[in-house]
């Protein structure tokens, strides 16, 4: 029953895991569900709250920077000078 | 007579305009007429009142520099030194700074744009589309290397870090402003568009002068804004300035971190929920627990009532009640034997003659092994056997 021991695929995103989590909550608000199978999606729940939890723990800003290419297209280059204090 | 030629005449004319201090450098006022930009940039206008008129230029370089530029009709001040143009025989102005003349008439402009973009129905607010509550990616319309741009990355970054963010640099103020933002802001509507468009725009400059701001107070940045498919939020200048993009976009904040804030949910506020979801699931997985538990105590209940091992097992009660008192007489009965067994025993040992002869008793035999027990059975000189507990020995009648 190790919340952490759930692992989730590496491009979910925090927006689907909370996605799933409202799911499941409405799930169980809605009742009816064979004991075995609440008590499975009330650990999924779990387990996608601490998921999404971590991510906003860890999450940090990815800035881009747009540079006007010698064609028509141009392209993004990372963008760092901001974070300098 | 000793004629000049005509350039050594305006040669000699150049040298009187060039020493004179009013005509070296100078502010005017006046109203400009017409104003034309060449393709080289440079700006030919002139400038008159009821009476009089001056030929103008400003190079490209200086009309690039101006926060912002007349149009034909305008009162402005203008600075810049008069000079002459030997080829056409001409004196004119060269302007290098100009600004309205007095705030009143950059208000006057605003109003007009204003009242003719509120009638052309870009204000309204059925065009505004809603902010999405979690975006992905936000594009950020502004100066590269403004404070402005830093306060919104910071904002961005503590509030909700899990964003993409795409800078699209532009000038955010002089005459070349309103154009950059009107390429940039459809640079970012083009951005990605085929596979993940952004979800919402930053446009923002930090505080400054009417004139700083000017450049969002142009119809090309507003109708910009308006025609932009991803929604805009504008944050310029400080809380008190209103600008026409403010109006236009579809979510006016007061600053460029207050623009951040708005496009954005707070990660503290979400942390929260989440802690809030995880308690709730917790405790209804407890309370759903509690019931099965309750629950299945009932029907335990009713079952062992009604259940045929109940009554088997009543009767292997009985039964074992039966077998204990069974053997527990038996164990009585037992005893009492053994009881018997014991005192039998000791009165077989009282009768053992073994026993009579360790108290000191004799057997006494014949030679043929008979038992003497009367002397007529025996005759002097008879030998006989002394039967002892200690062992047997010979003896011989006398008598």
């Amino acid at each position: 029953m190790d919340e952490s021991s759930a692992t989730y695929p590496e491009d979910l995103t925090y927006e689907a895991a909370l996605e799933q989590l409202e799911q499941i909550i409405a799930s169980l608000e809605s009742g009816d569900l064979p004991l075995e199978e609440a008590l499975a999606r009330y650990e999924e729940g779990a387990a996608l709250a601490a998921f999404c939890e971590q991510k906003l723990d860890e999450a940090e800003l990815r800035v881009r920077k747009w540079r006007p290419g010698d064609a028509v297209e141009g392209e993004t280059v990372e963008f760092h000078e901001w974070e300098e204090d | 007579m000793n004629p000049l030629t005509i350039s050594a005449l305006t040669t000699h004319i150049v040298s009187l305009f060039e020493r004179d201090e009013t005509l070296r450098d100078v502010w005017v006022t006046g109203e400009v007429s017409s104003w034309k930009r060449a393709a080289s940039g440079h700006i030919y206008f002139s400038l008159k009142d009821s009476s009089a008129t001056i030929n103008a230029v400003m190079w490209r370089g200086s009309a690039q520099a101006q926060a912002w530029l007349p149009r034909a009709g305008d009162q402005v001040l203008a600075h810049g030194y008069v000079g002459v143009y030997p080829e056409r025989g001409a004196y004119q102005l060269y302007v290098n700074q100009v600004r309205p003349a007095g705030r009143g008439q950059l208000y006057a402009q605003f109003e007009a744009l204003k009242r003719r973009l509120a009638e052309a129905g870009l204000f309204d607010e059925e065009r505004k589309r809603p902010i999405p509550a979690q975006p992905r990616r936000i594009g950020v319309v502004t100066s590269a290397d403004a404070a402005a741009l830093r306060d919104i990355l910071r904002v961005l970054s503590q509030r909700w870090p899990l964003v993409d963010v795409v800078v699209f640099p532009t000038l955010v103020q002089g005459s070349e402003a309103p154009g950059q933002i009107e390429g940039a802001l459809a640079t970012a509507n083009y951005y990605d568009a085929a596979v993940e468009p952004l979800d919402v725009i930053i446009l923002a400059r930090g505080g400054g002068s009417i004139e700083d701001l000017w450049a969002f107070n142009d119809e090309r940045v507003a109708q910009a804004v308006a025609d932009s498919v991803v929604p805009v939020i504008c944050g310029v200048g400080h809380e008190t300035d209103f600008t026409i993009a403010d109006f236009v976009a579809d979510l006016r904040a007061s600053t460029p971190s207050a623009a951040a804030a708005a496009a954005v949910p707070d990660r503290a506020e979400a942390a929260e929920g989440l802690a809030a979801a995880r308690r709730w699931l917790a405790s209804q997985a407890q309370a759903r627990l509690e019931a099965e538990r309750v629950r299945l105590g009932q029907l335990l209940q009713r079952l062992e009532r009604t259940h045929p091992q109940r009554r088997l097992d009543l009767q292997r009660q009985r039964l074992d009640e039966r077998q204990a008192r069974l053997h527990r007489t038996m164990d009585r009965l037992l005893e009492r034997e053994s009881a018997s067994v014991l005192a039998a025993r000791q009165r077989l040992d009282a009768l053992n003659p073994t026993g009579v002869l360790s108290r000191g008793y004799s057997i006494v035999r014949n030679e043929a092994g008979q038992v003497i027990t009367a002397p007529d059975q025996v005759a002097p000189g008879d030998p006989l056997r002394v039967h002892a507990a200690g062992g047997e020995y010979g003896v011989t009648v006398e008598r």
